[in-house]
């Protein structure tokens, strides 16, 4: 597809340029500014090949020299999740994100609903922290052998799969409107995860204490409004207001059982 | 109070009693467009001749509404808005149900203040009411204030009653939740067009001969 379009100006590579004005920052501390650059064009290119050619070529577009910009890739196939930033206002990955379908000049910030530790490079540690208070995994150690556990029906584990593709991104807590620094929300990602864990035959032993995690403190589930901007940008495609919904009915039935069963 | 159980308290208080009362409400404002005056009298009257009228009020509108108001305030004051870069119709209505929050919060202050307190000042009486609102709603800044507060208040009782359904785990797939939206819009439209009517009815000629009597009292009371 992007080669049809790109198609007439291969003749003109070579003059051919495209603008990027990157929101930057050099440290944790200091006040982000933007800078302008004006890279040569190359069919095919992506957000992360433009950032390599300014680590080639640190040159901003007024012809000064400046310090490369940073970010940080891993996979470069959007499975990773490391290489998440700000496009034309879009939360999305950078690798995936062809030059020739983005409005020029191209736009990059960060996304910094997170701590922005330099340029682009962000502290998506709070994600990973989410996963650890609602115990996102399987407990299948003892002090002896457990034997094997309960098989899933096919159909559960159809659906159980969407949701294991999260890859941690942070797409979906930067396009939150209720991710911020006014509120302690948890955000959709960790959510979708305590779904996905109650699902399984042997995570469901640890149920309860997943839900209970997110009725405690403040940064539960109560913190989602609904906005269901998550689910439009999830990069996975992951059903994240139907995780949200299922799990306001289990929170709510085991407010119930708390009050009414013990 | 913070958390998981002061939201559901702020959840469930708005559907119950207060998206109830607001309904209640519409219908006996309702009295007014079909009955005049003679029917918007009774109507009053049968609310006030319930028993324990005041507990009813104190406990079935005033604190829940209290409670509800402020809390959602709090968390109007939480949100960061993002419809520059999201704009679906899910999350505007995440932006509205704060913004026509506030607005309600500020217009039910008012409404509040300009006819129930008046009664209990003495200044007004419950089967004068219908010649009181309309000497309310012939100004014409009185009669836009009337307009922008009660479609807010409207839209944010629908568009709640569809995220009280969410917010309970009652829809939880896409097509439940569109479902759903149909639904409240549906329930929008009628008691935004009840509230109207009356607000309409209350205008008329019929409701001024009551009216002539009590102008001075409230033209030195309200402006
Ligand atoms: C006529 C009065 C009102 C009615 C009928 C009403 C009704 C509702 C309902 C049914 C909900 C849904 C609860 C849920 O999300 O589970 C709601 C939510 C909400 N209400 Fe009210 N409400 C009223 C007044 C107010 C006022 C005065 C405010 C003050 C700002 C307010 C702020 C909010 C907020 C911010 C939410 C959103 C909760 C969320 O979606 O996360 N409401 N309201
Ligand atoms: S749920 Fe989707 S957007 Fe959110 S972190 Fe996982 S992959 Fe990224
Ligand atoms: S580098 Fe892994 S998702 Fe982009």
């Amino acid at each position: 597809m992007a080669e049809t379009t790109a198609a007439p100006n291969a003749g003109q590579n070579t003059s051919r340029r495209v603008k990027f004005v990157i929101t930057r920052q050099d440290t944790p501390e200091t006040k982000p500014y933007t800078e302008e650059f004006d890279l040569p064009y190359r069919p095919g290119m992506n957000v992360i090949s433009a950032l390599m050619e300014i680590q080639r070529n640190p040159v901003n577009a007024e012809g000064g020299s400046t310090a490369p910009v940073c970010w940080e890739s891993n996979c470069l196939e959007e499975v990773c999740g490391a290489c998440s930033m700000v496009i034309n206002g879009k939360p999305r990955q950078a690798c995936s994100a062809l030059v020739d379908q983005l409005e020029q000049p191209v736009r990059i910030a960060p996304m910094s609903t997170f701590p922005v530790v330099r340029d682009l490079v962000i502290d998506r540690s709070r994600m990973f922290n989410a996963l650890k208070k609602v115990k996102a995994w399987i407990p299948i150690d003892g002090t002896y052998d457990l034997g094997a556990g309960p098989r899933m029906p096919e159909k559960k584990r159809q659906w159980a799969y969407e949701l294991s593709k999260c890859m941690t991104c942070g797409v979906c807590l930067q396009a939150c409107p209720n991710v911020n620094d006014k509120t302690d929300f948890i955000g959709p990602a960790a959510l979708s995860q305590v779904r996905l864990f109650n699902a399984h035959p042997t995570g469901e032993m640890n149920a309860d204490d997943r839900l209970d995690m997110l009725m405690e403190g403040s940064d539960g589930i109560e913190g989602c409004g609904n906005s269901q901007n998550c689910v439009r940008a999830c990069p996975k495609g992951i059903p994240l207001t139907t995780s949200i919904a299922e799990l306001n009915k289990q929170t709510t039935k085991r407010m119930f059982k708390r009050w009414f069963a013990q | 109070m913070k958390g998981y159980y002061a939201r559901k308290v702020h959840s469930l208080l708005g559907l119950i009693p207060i998206s109830l009362f607001l309904i209640e409400h519409a219908i006996t404002n309702f009295a007014a467009y079909e009955g005049g005056p003679e029917g918007f009298r009774d109507a009053v009257r049968l609310l006030n001749d319930l028993p324990l009228v005041f507990f009813l009020e104190l406990f079935a509108i005033w604190l829940p509404l209290l409670f509800h108001g402020v809390y959602g305030l709090y968390i109007a004051y939480q949100a960061q808005p993002n419809l520059g870069h999201f704009k679906t119709e899910r999350n505007w209505r995440f932006v509205m149900q704060r913004i026509t929050g506030v607005i309600a919060f500020i217009f039910i202050i008012w409404h509040v203040y300009t006819t129930r307190f008046q009664i209990t000042l003495g200044n007004t009486t419950h089967d004068e009411l219908g010649g009181w609102m309309h000497n309310i709603v012939t100004q014409p800044g009185f009669f836009v204030f009337f307009l922008v507060g009660v479609i807010a208040t409207t839209f944010h009782f629908a568009n709640g009653v569809w995220a009280f359904f969410v917010s309970w785990g009652i829809t939880v797939g896409p097509r439940a939740q569109r479902i759903s939206s149909y639904i409240c819009l549906g329930l929008f439209v009628v008691v935004t067009a009840m509230f109207l009517m009356s607000l309409f009815a209350f205008r008329s000629a019929e409701f001024a001969d009551t009216a002539s009597v009590i102008t001075t009292t409230l033209h030195t009371m309200i402006g």
